[in-house]
């Protein structure tokens, strides 16, 4: 009964593909489409070069210059920056695989910064991982994971403590380490000595490390990539070892963590460099 | 833990991973701008009358971290193609699977894998 009170107003033409009535040419169908996700762009360039302009190196696909989300020009100050974000957009093949890009994701929120963050609140946001800090967290049984974490972690403490002049105890409640609020000052007033592309970068990392002492070894170069990533990953890891490794989760997830902390941490230290050359002259 | 390494071991990997990059453009990676800049790095920074330098070893630790970056970019896709990368079966496969033994590719792969990390 209740079809008859639906009147369209169209007579359920477009119900019924059927043509608009005034038109006398046949409409061509749409062919169907296999589905194909959303995000996938063809790669549209046949050159990645870079150039220099006022601001510093922008990069042109073929001739045209990239910009950011926000359609600002992407300009990053230091060369070998550029350099590695030319290489990987001349690295996609075929489709635009973005999730791979991550330098220039993280130049496109240093250029964009879309959460108008900015240095206080970016240097806010990486000490406020310090209160939970993954090194500072130890668990009280099994017993071999307690040595584990012991033999691994309290190095670390230790190097930052005497690096920094600071203090960090490690816990085992819920509650976490309790950070002395002079520890705090010295920490951020370290951050802040870094300028504000850096602190993204900086952030970034603490954010996939999830330990604010960790970033702060790779960034001081007392850690490297992979020493910072099984470090950040020490539970995995021994349950790993105990109960075996699961290719398609774990090395995908250990893969991915390494990649973006390799990509912050050489985000930090490239925006946070200066280069000179000085030659010697031979005294004759 | 590992250490850092010597600069020629690290700068064999950076190049073996540009060969990777450039395999399939067909260009070759010497005419590359992240090549031409690597080995214009490692030169400069080798002639040194420092014993211990301190430039030397900040270049080796971003060259140890870009390689780190561009092998784990690479595993990180090889590990998305061969597990992830399948998508959706399209309306006449889903519709012919209930002839077949229905294990999806996935399951498949892992059920293999399994079976062989166990006899290993």
């Amino acid at each position: 009964m209740w079809r008859s009170c639906l009147r369209l107003r169209d007579g359920g033409r477009r119900l019924l593909n059927l043509p608009p009535a005034g038109l006398t040419a046949s409409v061509p169908r749409a062919p169907a489409r296999a589905y194909a996700p959303p995000t996938e762009r063809k790669r549209f360039y046949q050159n990645v070069s870079i150039t220099q302009g006022e601001g510093g190196f922008e990069i042109n696909l073929d001739h045209r210059k990239l910009k950011t989300p926000q359609a600002k020009l992407f300009t990053v100050p230091s060369e070998a920056l550029a350099i590695a974000v030319a290489t990987e957009w001349d690295s996609q093949q075929d489709t635009i695989k973005f999730y791979t890009m991550h330098l220039t994701t993280l130049c496109n929120t240093s250029l964009d910064n879309p959460t108008q963050r900015n240095k206080d609140q970016l240097i806010r946001a990486a000490v406020k991982f310090l209160d939970t800090d993954t090194i500072c967290y130890r668990v009280e049984e099994p017993e071999t994971l307690v040595e584990l974490q012991k033999n691994e972690w309290d190095p670390i403490i230790e190097w930052a403590e005497e690096r920094y002049g600071i203090e960090i105890g490690s816990s085992t409640s819920i509650m976490g380490p309790s950070i002395p609020a002079k520890t705090r000052e010295v920490l951020i007033s370290h951050l802040a000595s870094y300028n504000a592309w850096a602190l993204q970068g900086i952030e970034f990392v603490v954010t996939q490390l999830k330990s604010m002492l960790l970033t702060l070894g790779l960034v001081d170069r007392h850690l490297m990539v992979e020493q910072a990533v099984l470090l950040s990953r020490l539970e995995e890891e021994y349950q790993i070892q105990k109960w075996g490794n699961v290719e398609w989760a774990h090395d995908y997830e250990l893969q991915e963590l390494r990649a973006r902390t390799a990509a912050g941490a050489l985000f930090v230290h490239l925006c946070s460099e200066s280069t000179t050359v000085k030659h010697k002259l031979l005294q004759d | 833990m590992a250490a850092l390494g010597s600069p020629a071991r690290t700068l064999r990997g950076l190049l073996r991973e540009l060969r990777y990059l450039n395999a399939a453009t067909g260009r070759p990676y010497r005419d590359t701008a992240a090549y031409r800049y690597l080995v214009k790095a490692f030169r400069a920074h080798r002639v040194t009358s420092e014993k211990l330098c301190r430039a030397q070893h900040e270049l080796h630790f971003q060259a140890a971290t870009y390689l780190c970056l561009l092998r784990s970019i690479r595993e990180h896709v090889a590990l998305h193609q061969e597990f992830h990368g399948k998508g959706e079966r399209s309306v006449e496969e889903s519709a012919g699977l209930g002839s077949k033994p229905v294990v999806s590719h996935v399951a498949s792969r892992i059920a293999v894998r399994y079976a062989m990390d166990c006899v290993t």
